[in-house]
């Protein structure tokens, strides 16, 4: 699903530059569940805004469903996004005026969906993480978790093939972040492509694999036994 | 533009978004409206000054006979000219081209009276152009006419003044006065905006007064109005050639300062006319200076709006928003509001105009109005600047990286 051959990043910092990503290669397969781990600074979130085609990478290439992501301008890489990526935020990025429901019906907005079947898509996604009843209410009006629980279907109702979550339990506190957690381990287990990228070891061990980062290249990727997040709930 | 998901997508943001909503379009309103209140203004102030300084034809030559200062021809030094109906008529056929109206006319005055009120008035004796001349409404009645003049009729037209003094009150028309004891019959009444003096005038056919004073064809003077097009120097040349004409017809040498005198309105018509060029420059100035306002205000609001929506836009993007369908979104969105404002300004604006009308007389303001083009043109500059006001900052908040946009916070 996603293949990273020999990546390479570097940020100019006025004279010198800061090599940050030293040759990075990676290979997920689809149905993965992947924890990306590491310390600050060392690279993860910069791997993960490439991953996400938010920024490009300087060396190297990135094949994803098998297409190469290269060349890319601001409507392409938005068309890129909008057909092989969901989101998932620390800070959940929920627009604060929209409803849940409009939350999660604004990707398919985008994919150029009729209204009617939008909503009944989107419906159909907030009824998945368990939020039907809450579909009228803002953003405002919901708890940590059902926030990120919103920011999940929302992720998911434009149907991607690899879902991105940066720090997806940073806000929450834990039995909410497991109750988080257990949502995305039930999407993998539906057959979704997932990444997390997280620096709370328990959250690791809550996926199927783990890849850990130092200084821009990876020292560790090891497959994992995982922890049922639904055994803490 | 006309997707109809777009307008509701852009509707459900403004209708989510009302002060920000009403912060924009309240700028675009009050923008125009103050436009539409001061240029209507100033337009009001010209409305006085026509009023003051263009009160009678400001197109009219007058022309008046007087005595010659240079033997000439045969003819002594001193000679008193006198005008007659050729004169007149000669004029008519020979500058028919240049001339609007001509009009003779003579200046009497007499004791009228009506049953039992008398007073004295000027008379003024005169051929039906006359009334374009003078400017002279009519409010009842009719203005002293052909027939009038060919059957040498005693027709009055007197001034509401005339009126209100000897018929208190009493319809005029149909009536007989008593006009230096001959009896005149009221075939109108006129006003006029030269003032109250005006008003006390009496207009009574010229051949019925040359009836009256022997059968005679003498005239006191003539008045002429030039067609406008002449302009200026066309009317100083008209007025030369009728000069030359006419003192080639009663002798008079062609360098003799005297004989005929000539006041042309031509020169008051040009001073007048660049103060009224140097008032509507000075309309004009406020009027763009209150639109540069409304332009700066629109911009700084839009500028605001975008600066707090990047969050926003950075997380459309990341779900598969376009910049261009960002650019598009804020944009169309801007647009519609300030149309929809700038309308109710411009609404409102002249609604106020209408409703001011004589209230400020004393102001030296009169009927302040705008005409619906530049009103409209005002409206479509101020909703173009906003719109450019807002494609900048949209432009470049489309272009922000949806992870930078998102870590604005």
């Amino acid at each position: 699903m996603i293949k990273l051959k020999d990546l390479h990043k570097s940020y100019k910092m006025g004279a010198s530059s800061l090599h940050v990503l030293k040759g990075i290669n990676l290979d997920i397969k689809e149905g993965e569940l992947v924890a990306i781990m590491g310390s600050s600074g060392s690279g993860k979130s910069t791997l993960l805004n490439i991953l996400g085609m938010l920024d490009v990478a300087d060396e190297g290439d990135y094949i994803l469903d098998d297409v190469p992501i290269k060349d890319l301008n601001e409507t392409k890489a938005a068309k890129y996004r909008n057909k092989f990526l969901g989101f998932v935020f620390q800070s959940f990025n929920l627009i604060n005026y929209k409803s849940a429901l409009e939350n999660v019906s604004l990707p398919l907005y985008y994919q150029g969906i009729s209204r009617k079947e939008r909503q009944e898509l989107a419906l159909d996604y907030l009824d998945r993480v368990g939020l039907k009843e809450w579909a009228t209410h803002l953003p405002s009006e919901l708890s940590g978790g059902q926030k990120q629980r919103v920011a999940i279907a929302r992720a998911m109702a434009s149907r991607p093939k690899v879902l991105l979550a940066d720090e997806p339990t940073g806000a929450l506190d834990t039995t909410t972040s497991y109750e988080v957690m257990d949502l995305i381990q039930k999407i993998n287990e539906e057959g979704k492509t997932i990444l997390v990228v997280t620096h709370e070891h328990d959250i690791a061990q809550m996926c199927k694999r783990v890849v850990m980062l130092k200084d821009g290249v990876i020292i560790e990727d090891k497959k994992i036994k995982q922890v049922l997040a639904s055994a803490h709930v | 533009m006309f997707n109809r998901d777009r307008w509701r997508e852009i509707f459900e943001t403004i209708g989510k978004n009302k002060l920000r909503t009403f912060l924009s379009g309240f700028t675009v309103a009050l923008g125009i409206f103050i436009f539409i209140i001061l240029f209507g203004l100033g337009n009001g102030l010209k409305n006085t000054f026509q009023e003051f300084f263009l009160d009678d034809a400001s197109n009219a030559i007058f022309i008046y006979p007087g005595k010659t200062s240079k033997p000439y021809k045969g003819f002594k030094a001193n000679r008193r000219i006198e005008f007659k109906n050729d004169d007149v008529k000669e004029i008519e056929e020979n500058f028919a081209f240049f001339i609007e109206h001509l009009t003779p006319r003579i200046r009497r005055s007499a004791l009228t009276k009506y049953k039992n009120e008398s007073n004295t008035y000027s008379t003024r004796a005169v051929a039906p152009g006359h009334q374009f001349v003078e400017k002279t409404i009519l409010m009842k009645g009719r203005y002293v006419n052909q027939s009038d003049l060919e059957e040498k009729k005693k027709s009055a037209v007197i001034g509401r003044l005339v009126a209100k003094d000897l018929f208190k009150g009493e319809d005029p028309l149909g009536k007989f006065i008593n006009i230096g004891s001959i009896a005149f019959k009221v075939v109108g009444v006129f006003q006029d905006d030269g003032g109250d003096n005006e008003e006390r005038y009496i207009y009574i056919p010229y051949t019925t007064r040359q009836l009256i004073e022997k059968s005679n064809d003498k005239v006191d003077q003539i008045i002429v109005t030039f067609r406008k097009e002449l302009g200026h120097s066309g009317a100083l040349a008209l007025e030369k050639s009728i000069k030359k004409y006419l003192k080639e017809k009663k002798s008079i040498a062609p360098s003799d300062p005297n004989g005929i005198y000539f006041q042309n309105l031509t020169d008051d018509l040009k001073q007048s006319q660049q103060f009224a060029v140097v008032l509507q420059l000075i309309v004009s100035f406020v009027g763009l200076g209150t639109l540069i306002a409304g332009i700066i205000g629109i911009s700084n609001i839009m500028v605001f709006v975008v600066k707090e929506r990047t969050k926003e836009l950075g997380i459309r993007k990341a779900l598969g928003a376009t910049p261009r369908s960002v650019i598009q979104m804020i944009l169309q969105e801007s647009v519609f509001i300030t149309t929809i404002s700038g309308y109710i300004g411009l609404f409102l604006g002249v609604l106020l105009l209408e409703n001011i009308g004589l209230k400020l007389e004393d102001y030296f303001i009169k009927n302040p109005f705008i005409d619906f083009g530049t009103a409209l043109a005002a409206t479509v500059v101020l909703i173009i600047f906003g719109a450019i006001a807002g494609y900048i900052p949209a432009k470049r908040a489309s272009s922000i990286k949806p992870i930078v946009a998102l870590r604005d916070e």
